[in-house]
């Protein structure tokens, strides 16, 4: 039975292994890539040792697309986004979790509604009124039509459970504004619910593809996805160059990743498992 | 002694509309940029867009996307690749959480991490990789095959290979994304269901098929209905990866729309197709809460 059961655990750990060989392997071929000329990239037999060329390759990078740009775009782009959006979603799922007011259950309702209608429906008309506004090519652009979004919200109703009534009620007691409440006293209870959700909308925004390449139309302006997508599209692929862009994008997936990863796990288990 | 403040009536009053002043804000963006284009989409799918100048034609876009033969390939290629790729996903998802869960387990955070992984490059990262992969001149696969003795695979120029290389980067991707949420599932469950049904002669598979699976339900069914959600809108991993090709044999519902609304600027067609991908994605959705729901006991 003990011999049974020694034989299971090393196929086991022979088959998740090959399943983790498999499942980085492309990663790590993304990151050889980035250091190979495009003359190294096609020749045959591959070349699969790492090689010198990862300055060079930034800078043709930085010559056809201008990446400092981009990644400065796509940094304050996420930064802005994310502060504005917890922000909001926390605020309104204080006043939901912690005010009783007319029509409370119904509106919450509508809201969490529109998580079932596919985001595709949004798109034309939001386009419509962004280039009637007049902010095409702008940060505002891109952070404004997803701000407000249901499933902010929606987690943050969830989470408000930790901020106790009575201490809330204390507070009133002594004087505090409704405001100085939420700043005070409710948000740094909600620090962890703060930290899963903000990284779970950053790194939405960070990656995000389709949006800004519907309302970013010049160069300057573009994010790391749209960027990189660009240079996909042209008839004479520069693979080294686009390959140490998705390494440089890597960048914050990895923070969170390795420092991280408890609130990120956090997040994205919120809404499917009750904790 | 700190005064106790008594609440006045007017300041129940004003109690009552804090409420709102916090939620404005949020009303406000979500109201202009949710509320509004949906209501507007609607709309516009009912109307003819020309020129900046709207015109009701009532369900026109309706009759032509019923004829429309790009649309029904968009259909059947993004049904297909939605029915290949999410039941195999789950299915290996499931394996892999129930692998990362047992007790014979040794450096779980390692290999978690590892089959994490795929989620730390973005999505035009990924489809960028996996377009140099699959390269059928100098891609490393096709090496590999070469070196194996096999022929290589013109993968991004068939029609057949190319929806298997969708189908393998979006298995890629997502497994351990929707591993680590049935992973969350499993460690809900108590470990004294498993040793009561030992004591009752229960082993290893059986425990799996009769108490694991039926509680691990709501975690499954909330996987699935955002796989097909997301694979029924799918975009970017065939606009970067094959551009819709070979001859559309990867376009999309969502690579047609954005092509229709953002290129042929047939803004009230495009919003026809939107609300059409949008209605079927929900009945699917209900069809899938109908079959996990009744088949509970």
């Amino acid at each position: 039975m003990a011999r049974q059961r020694l034989v299971q655990g090393f196929l086991l750990h022979l088959a998740l292994t090959a399943g983790v060989a498999l499942f980085t392997l492309p990663l790590l071929w993304m990151v050889i890539a980035a250091t190979l000329p495009d003359s190294e990239l096609f020749a045959y037999p591959p070349r699969i040792v790492p090689g010198e060329w990862f300055g060079r390759n930034l800078e043709a990078l930085q010559r056809t697309v201008g990446f400092s740009r981009v990644l400065l775009n796509s940094v304050s782009i996420a930064v802005i986004y994310t502060a504005a959006s917890v922000f909001l979603c926390t605020m309104g799922g204080y006043a939901f979790a912690k005010y009783r007011f007319r029509g409370r259950e119904v509106l919450f309702l509508g809201i969490v509604a529109t998580l079932t209608i596919p985001t595709y429906v949004t798109l034309l008309p939001q386009f419509i009124l962004i280039t009637r506004l007049g902010l095409i090519d702008t940060y505002w652009a891109v952070v404004l039509p997803t701000v407000a979004n249901a499933l902010g919200i929606f987690l943050m109703r969830q989470n408000m459970h930790v901020v106790p009534d009575d201490l809330i009620e204390s507070a009133r007691i002594d004087g505090a504004g409704e405001f100085q409440i939420f700043w005070s006293v409710a948000l740094p209870i909600l620090r962890p619910a703060l930290a899963a959700l903000g990284i779970i909308l950053f790194l939405f925004q960070w990656n995000d593809y389709l949006w800004p390449l519907i309302v970013l139309r010049s160069q300057e302006a573009f994010t790391v996805p749209v960027a990189l997508g660009r240079l996909v599209g042209l008839t004479r692929v520069a693979y080294g160059g686009i390959m140490v862009g998705t390494v440089i994008a890597t960048a914050p997936f990895l923070i969170v990743f390795l420092f991280l990863q408890r609130y990120f796990v956090a997040g994205i288990t919120g809404g499917a498992v009750k904790q | 002694m700190t005064p106790i403040r008594a609440p006045a009536a007017g300041w129940n009053r004003w109690l009552a509309l804090v409420p709102y002043g916090f939620l404005a804000p949020f009303l406000l963006g979500f109201a202009a940029f949710w509320v509004w284009p949906i209501l507007y989409s609607l709309y516009l799918s009912f109307a003819d867009w020309t020129g900046g100048v709207t015109t009701w034609v009532g369900t026109r876009n309706y009759e032509r996307l019923v004829t429309d033969p790009i649309f029904r390939q968009a259909l059947r290629n993004t049904l297909l690749i939605l029915g290949l790729q999410v039941p195999l996903m789950i299915t290996l998802a499931l394996l892999l959480a129930l692998a990362l869960n047992s007790t014979m387990l040794r450096l779980r955070a390692l290999y978690r991490f590892g089959f994490f992984a795929p989620l730390v490059v973005g999505t035009v990262s990924y489809a960028a990789i996996f377009r140099l992969i699959f390269n059928d001149q100098f891609g490393i696969l096709n090496a590999g095959l070469r070196v194996a003795g096999l022929d290589p695979v013109a993968w991004l120029f068939t029609p057949g290979p190319a929806q298997a290389v969708i189908i393998i980067g979006l298995t890629w991707r997502w497994t351990g994304y929707n591993a680590i949420i049935l992973l969350a599932g499993l460690q809900t469950i108590s470990r004294d269901l498993y040793e009561a049904s030992a004591i009752d002669g229960a082993t290893g598979w059986r425990q799996t098929w009769h108490i694991t699976l039926p509680l691990l339900r709501p975690a499954i069914l909330f996987c699935v209905v955002l796989s097909v959600i997301g694979t029924m809108q799918l975009f970017t991993e065939p606009a970067i990866l094959t551009a819709g090709g070979p001859a559309n044999a990867t376009l999309t519902l969502g690579l047609y729309l954005y092509r229709r609304a953002f290129q042929s600027a047939d803004f009230g067609y495009a919003s026809a197709i939107a609300y059409a991908v949008a209605l079927i994605t929900i009945v699917f959705s209900l069809i899938q809460f109908r079959l996990f729901q009744g088949a509970r006991n």
